[in-house]
């Protein structure tokens, strides 16, 4: 195994982690959203309460991903970097605006306390979309070379079905992670109500996404031939994948005590479901950062700097380690916290 | 206009909206802390409510430091591709560290600010202590890829690659230690003069002798104190900074004192404007000996002037005009809060003349406006180089286009940002008076 593998192998680890909490954290700004006129559900205060302390770490780790890329891999970002400006740019404006009204929705009155929300809400379904495309982008054929200088092709990329299955397979993912999360959330807090309506929403959402995997792959087979021929290499990981999809779907049925589902069994396994899949995508990637131009070869940083990053990552992890469990310890397991009633 | 110009506008714009998010947040947790110390020592309630409140705006402010920083960070590589490239291979370090501090200031400030109810006294102190470590470190570390940028390390260059690299040696490159701690007590400093400023504020809009008046005195006091201590380590270490200026980087030093001729004894130009025609400085008061005897504490000194350089590797002249400003109100800083000072302390009088009110309302927007005249001379200072007679920024920039479209909607979406931060404190700040928090 070459150094530039482990270093996207960490990458990869790192994009997994922030798809998890960004499609949470991003579906939970838009249920918030949506059940923010029903005044008989507290599932709005359920979806508020995980939001509050947890989108300053989650952003915290878009800015580790590019970090992690330009010191690693600082011949993909010159491509990258060049060919995103626009979608890029995009993408952080807002972000910007969100997690500054976020903050903002704590101090400001109640009647700006809507607006702010459908900020959080609508741009909770159109960051994940727009992030994606990175994924499109990287496979070849809207980047075009003349006279050694790159330039995305704009027009090509949001023409391409590819590039819609996509956006509505991040969407979709985004609403079915999220609604399951909070289900687990609100099951954790007690509340029954927030509970089924998060429940329903998973069971209502959970066939959309996997439907758009499948419409994804099928796009991929047109359009990047050479990703599909190797995805096929991988087949087993995707099988498993729609095994622990069905898993995590039938946990939603499974009757309990106090009612039905066990939403902590369906979150873990739909977490693994992507996992193997984003395994298999990744693999299936490898060795091409950009195709055909950029491997995770020729955009390798400078050995000694290599060396030198990844002592910084073991000496952080052991200090963060403790920081993200006292985290965790206080806004996902306190009951004190969960249970509170105002949010 | 030119490509490079619309992209250095979009970055300094960036940069320029952060900053003044960034240095309060490394500013104002220490007056947080100085706050909670002194209830900790004279038990007075006045200084838990300030530590209180402070906190409140400092989380405000926050919300906004963290999505700029975030574009900040992004818009790098975005913009700067080729910079970027150099910088992954070379010194990449202080942004991976950066990030590290950048998680241990987003989870202990989501813990102090959403849990504080459940944490005990100490904790409450631990985070924000955190958060502070945090915010300092991560200015330090951007500063330090700042740093070498004017004075690069660690690498060699052959048939136009960079090898041979030592990301230590790049990390602790010549003017680290410097720069970075002239961003860091400059920040110290602008904190606690903002507090001031608005004490002081608050202080002339009352009438008489009342609780929430001698609440506010207290905050002014600590304001300028704190303040004058570190204008006075501010404008050593810019001394410090200025003789390493004449060691690492003499056309930067030629264009800010406006020395267009190599001589020794050189004279010290303050004020005025650079003229590039009949290169001198004009309108300025000139101080015979002084420039020489500042770059290097002898007068035989010999003061490179801009005449060693061809044209078009010079910085633009204007830069003479804004290191004046910066070193002209960092002076006039600590004038003020050594007049406050003696004013209160030794000559014992209740009350400050309203002139001098005035004044203390000055200086936090003009300890902020000196930070931005700082940054800007650093950064254009360097050009026509992004990393010093290594790499040329036109090199650097980013071959897209478009970029005037997306300087308009940065600058529509800072416009909304500046704004709101303004509305939210307000309203925040008015719906929770400090005469009904000093009653409970």
């Amino acid at each position: 195994m070459s150094e530039a593998f482990y270093a996207i192998t960490l990458i990869w680890g790192l994009v997994f982690i922030y798809a998890v909490m960004a499609t949470i954290d991003f579906g939970a700004g838009f249920w918030s959203m949506i059940y923010l006129n029903r005044n008989n559900t507290k599932a709005t205060n359920i979806a508020n309460r995980y939001l509050s302390p947890s989108w300053e770490v989650t952003n915290v780790f878009i800015v580790a991903i590019v970090v992690a890329l330009f010191s690693f891999f600082p011949g993909a970002t010159f491509t990258l970097g060049t060919v995103l400006l626009i979608p890029g740019s995009l993408i952080i404006l807002l972000l910007a605006l969100r997690s500054a009204f976020l903050v903002f929705s704590h101090s400001a009155s109640e009647n700006y306390k809507r607006i702010l929300t459908l900020i959080s809400g609508i741009t909770g379904f159109l960051i994940p979309a727009l992030l994606i495309c990175v994924l499109p982008i990287t496979h070849g054929g809207f980047i075009k070379t003349t006279n050694g200088v790159e330039r995305l092709l704009l027009s090509e990329l949001f023409t391409s079905p590819s590039v819609y299955a996509f956006m509505a397979f991040a969407i979709s993912s985004t609403l079915f992670l999220s609604s399951l999360l909070l289900s687990d959330y609100s099951n954790v807090s007690a509340d029954q109500e927030a509970y089924q309506t998060y429940r329903r929403d998973a069971i209502l959402v959970g066939p959309i996404s996997l439907a758009m995997a499948g419409l994804l792959v099928l796009t991929i087979r047109t359009e990047a031939p050479w990703l599909y021929e190797r995805l096929m290499d991988y087949v087993p990981w995707l099988i498993g994948s729609m095994i622990t999809f069905a898993i995590g779907y039938l946990a939603l049925f499974i009757p309990r005590k106090t009612g039905v589902g066990i939403p902590r069994l369906a979150m873990i396994s739909i977490v693994i479901q992507y996992l193997l899949a984003s395994y298999a995508y990744g693999s299936a990637h490898l060795p091409y950062i950009v195709y055909p131009n950029v491997t995770i070869e020729t955009g390798f940083t400078d050995p000694a700097t290599f060396r030198a990053l990844i002592v910084t990552y073991i000496v952080a992890f052991f200090i963060l380690t403790p920081g993200f469990i006292y985290f965790w310890r206080l806004f996902l397991k306190d009951k004190r916290y969960l249970k509170q009633n105002e949010s | 206009m030119d490509e490079l110009v619309i992209a250095r506008s979009l970055f300094g714009m960036t940069m320029g909206v952060h900053i003044i998010y960034a240095t309060l947040g490394v500013g104002l947790p220490l007056m947080v802390l100085v706050a909670e110390l002194m209830y900790q020592k004279t038990k007075d309630k006045d200084y838990a409510l300030m530590a209180n409140r402070w906190t409140k705006g400092f989380a405000v402010l926050l919300g906004v430091a963290i999505p700029t920083g975030t574009i900040a960070g992004v818009q790098l590589s975005l913009l700067w591709p080729g910079f970027m490239e150099v910088v992954g291979r070379v010194i990449a370090l202080p942004f991976q560290i950066e990030i590290y501090a950048f998680f241990l200031e987003a989870l202990f400030m989501s813990i102090y600010v959403y849990a504080a109810d459940r944490l005990s006294p100490l904790m409450r102190i631990v985070s924000v202590t955190l958060v502070a470590f945090g915010a300092s470190a991560s200015a330090i570390l951007i500063t330090n890829v700042h740093a070498f940028e004017g004075t690069p390390a660690g690498f060699e260059i052959v048939d136009g690659k960079f090898v041979n690299v030592d990301p230590w040696e790049a990390f602790f490159n010549p003017s680290f230690i410097v720069t970075a701690g002239h961003v860091t007590v400059s920040a110290l400093m602008t904190g606690a003069f903002v507090i001031a400023s608005i004490a002081a504020y608050k202080m002339i809009r009352q009438r008489g002798n009342t609780r929430e008046y001698k609440f506010h005195h207290k905050a002014l006091m600590m304001g300028l104190v704190i303040g004058g201590i570190f204008s006075i380590l501010t404008a050593l270490n810019g001394h410090e900074s200025a003789q390493q200026l004449y060691q690492y980087q003499p056309e930067k030093l030629a264009a800010a004192e406006g020395l267009f001729e190599t001589q020794t004894h050189a004279p010290l130009a303050i004020g005025g404007y650079t003229d590039k025609e009949e290169r001198e400085v004009k309108w300025a008061i000139e101080v015979p000996w002084a420039l020489s005897f500042l770059a290097d504490d002898s007068f035989d000194t010999e003061v490179l002037g801009l005449e060693e350089w061809p044209e078009d590797e010079w910085p633009p002249l204007f830069v003479h005009t804004l290191f004046n400003a910066m070193v002209g109100i960092g002076s006039l800083l600590m004038l003020l809060s050594i007049v406050g000072f003696t004013w209160y302390k030794i000559l014992k009088r209740k009350e400050f003349p309203r002139w001098l009110m005035w004044a203390f309302i000055a200086a936090g927007p003009l300890a902020i406006t000196a930070i931005e005249f700082g940054w800007i001379f650093a950064c254009t200072g360097r050009q026509p180089w992004v990393i010093y007679h290594v790499m040329k920024t036109e090199e650097a920039v980013t071959t897209s286009g478009n970029i005037g479209l997306l300087f308009v909607l940065f600058l529509i979406v800072y416009i909304i940002l500046m704004i709101s931060t303004v509305l939210v404190l307000r309203y925040y700040f008015n719906r929770n008076p400090i005469s009904e928090e000093l009653d409970q």
